[in-house]
């Protein structure tokens, strides 16, 4: 398959993730107590590892299978708690193609290296977000 | 077309059984579950329900013949039997639209709920279900935000909301219990509640709670980046305390509240429907003493009905059971009126206990609220029963984690999501759950604890209250 994810950003952010997932793996947990430390989340899928490429196609065709339209937001970190996000050009309405909504994705995060990037699965009929995720995090 | 007086005791029957009766879209439909005496005849037991429940009383009145007494009365037009209960049958009674008063839920309930509860002539009695017409769910003012607007403003989308309750339930000062609180919510939960019981009391005035609570709400908030928000009981001795608490929580810009609907009562939380609808507070709604009225089989009120009420009353967030913890709930029942919580047309289905078709309108929906005896080993059965429109609670299940709440929290929130990605992914997650929580507590030593502590804890007792069908 055609490589369409650069590797999740490289931000302190991401790092400081993997290295505090992999101290708490290889700590020995069973007979003591650990020390939870907070994380700093983006909503929805926050708390699961980086989606490697073939899971994120998988949940934009859940998406796309539920007749919700893709639409594809952005932000600096530091607004990451606005309501509104900067929409990527407008929401891809009916859009059913999954290797189109992938390369709008690459597309945005390439013009905004720095920014959250999330997808969107839009419900017209109830005026709500069906899903919503971040795929790309930004620093 | 004037009648003559006659006075005297007439059978129930003559005036309000009416088998060729066509009910109208305006009219409330009940249906009741009856046990009558020894020998009376069931068109009799069922037309003294509908006259009890409406115009009649037992003894003919002159004072009947100043109105239309054909345009007010209930009439009960079908009779049935009940599968697997040759002693029981249902009554369909339908009520003209004008016997009851414009969105007040309390004045439906005293009619149908009111003393034909304690006539003599029957053994037994169930409000079963209750078809509101539109004509009467548009004078309702209903859930103070509903499902859409409480996700934009928790900013939650795409999965069910994550929440526990706040235990000790009793006991704990201000200062400790916005502790606990703050432990949740920085571990990964969206939402945590005051237990239902906790008001006012010496060793926590509400005032004291709220502060430290909406502390520990805005820090957690500013840690994680992400919306947080715990349900401030405001239910009180008086709608004035009820009301003072209220306000007090919007100061402090928190944004939900909670309400008893049943020992509080359809008045007061109508009342405080319409405070949150005009202060933007979301509603969670708790249902102390519902099991009182709704778990006997045969006398009282389905739980159905509570819901239904509540909804029209007034509510964002309702207890609907777990299906799968420590209540009472049998899977079918529980869909059947998570359905009339939720959704904007609820088709009449037996096997799901619905006995009408509901038609709710532009009425907004409730989120299902799942709590009580859950853990993260039941986190697959409760997203398959109860879908993205919920909130599941985990309250032993998030503080008895033997690292603390908060790797309690994280443990219910990666595994929740973890359910909801396999789901999405096409996963059948109630047959693979083991493999999905196995998978996902490699990453998350939270959760691999966490599975190990409940790994035994199950609740397989029958259910009391079963649906009725042939055995």
């Amino acid at each position: 398959m055609r490589r369409l994810f650069s590797p999740q950003t490289s931000t302190n952010l991401v790092l400081l993730r993997v290295i505090s997932f992999t101290f708490r793996l290889i700590m020995p947990f069973q007979s003591t107590v650990g020390d939870y430390q907070t994380v700093a989340t983006l909503e929805t899928f926050g708390f699961l590892p980086p989606m490697t490429q073939e899971e994120i196609y998988d949940q934009i065709a859940y998406i796309i299978a539920q007749g919700w339209s893709p639409v594809i937001e952005h932000v600096h970190p530091s607004g990451s708690m606005q309501t509104y996000w900067s929409y990527w050009k407008l929401p891809f309405f009916g859009e059913k193609d999954l290797n189109l909504v992938v390369s709008e994705l690459e597309a945005c995060h390439r013009a905004y290296p720095d920014h959250h990037v999330r997808i969107i699965g839009y419900d017209a009929y109830t005026q709500s977000q069906g899903t919503a995720f971040v795929v790309f995090q930004g620093r | 077309m004037s009648k003559k007086y006659d006075a005297g005791v007439k059978e129930y029957r003559d005036t309000y059984w009416t088998p060729e009766y066509v009910p109208l879209d305006t009219d409330l439909l009940a249906c009741f579950k009856c046990t009558g005496q020894e020998g009376v005849p069931r068109e009799e037991v069922a037309a003294a329900v509908a006259a009890e429940s409406s115009t009649g009383t037992w003894s003919t009145v002159w004072s009947e013949l100043l109105t239309d007494l054909e345009f007010y009365k209930g009439r009960c037009y079908r009779i049935e039997d009940v599968p697997g209960d040759p002693e029981a049958f249902y009554a369909f009674i339908a009520y003209p639209l004008d016997l009851f008063e414009e969105g007040s839920i309390t004045n439906v309930l005293t009619s149908l709920v009111g003393n034909v509860f304690g006539f003599k002539a029957l053994r037994h009695l169930r409000l079963e279900d209750i078809r509101f017409p539109i004509a009467f769910i548009k004078t309702c003012g209903g859930p103070p935000n509903g499902i859409v607007v409480e996700r934009d403003r928790l900013n939650k989308y795409g999965r069910p909301l994550l929440g526990c309750t706040i235990k000790p339930k009793l006991g704990l000062s201000g200062k400790n219990y916005g502790r606990v609180v703050y432990e949740c919510l920085r571990g990964g939960l969206d939402l945590t509640k005051d237990d239902e019981n906790i008001n006012s009391q010496p060793f926590q005035r509400w005032r004291e709670r709220f502060e430290f609570v909406a502390e520990a709400v805005k820090l957690a908030q500013q840690e994680t980046g992400e919306v947080k928000g715990h349900y401030l009981n405001c239910t009180a001795n008086t709608p004035e305390e009820l009301y003072e608490r209220a306000e007090f929580a919007k100061e402090l810009d928190m944004p939900i509240i909670m309400h008893d609907y049943i020992t509080g009562g359809f008045t007061a939380n109508t009342g405080l429907a319409n405070w949150c609808r005009k202060n933007g507070m979301l509603l969670h709604i708790h249902r102390a003493m519902h099991a009182v009225i709704d778990r006997h089989p045969k006398h009282g009120i389905h739980f159905r009905v509570l819901a239904k009420c509540l909804r029209l009353s007034g509510g964002d967030q309702l207890h609907t059971g777990t299906v799968v913890g420590k209540l009472e709930g049998d899977r079918q029942t529980t869909l059947g009126y998570i359905d009339n919580l939720r959704e904007s047309f609820v088709p009449e289905d037996r096997s799901r206990g619905n006995f009408f078709d509901q038609d709710w309108g532009s009425m907004p929906g409730v989120f299902a609220v799942a709590s009580g005896g859950i853990h993260v080993w039941h986190m697959p059965a409760l997203l398959a029963i109860f879908g993205d429109d919920s909130c599941l609670q985990f309250g032993g299940g998030t503080h008895g984690h033997p690292w603390g709440s908060a790797a309690g929290a994280a443990a219910n929130r990666v595994a929740l999501e973890a359910c909801v990605k396999a789901r999405n992914a096409g996963r059948e997650i109630e047959k693979e759950s083991r493999d999905i929580l196995m998978e996902a507590a490699k990453h998350s030593p939270e959760l691999a604890i966490a599975l190990e502590t409940w790994k035994e804890i199950k609740f397989e007792f029958d259910t009391v209250d079963k649906l009725d069908v042939q055995g």
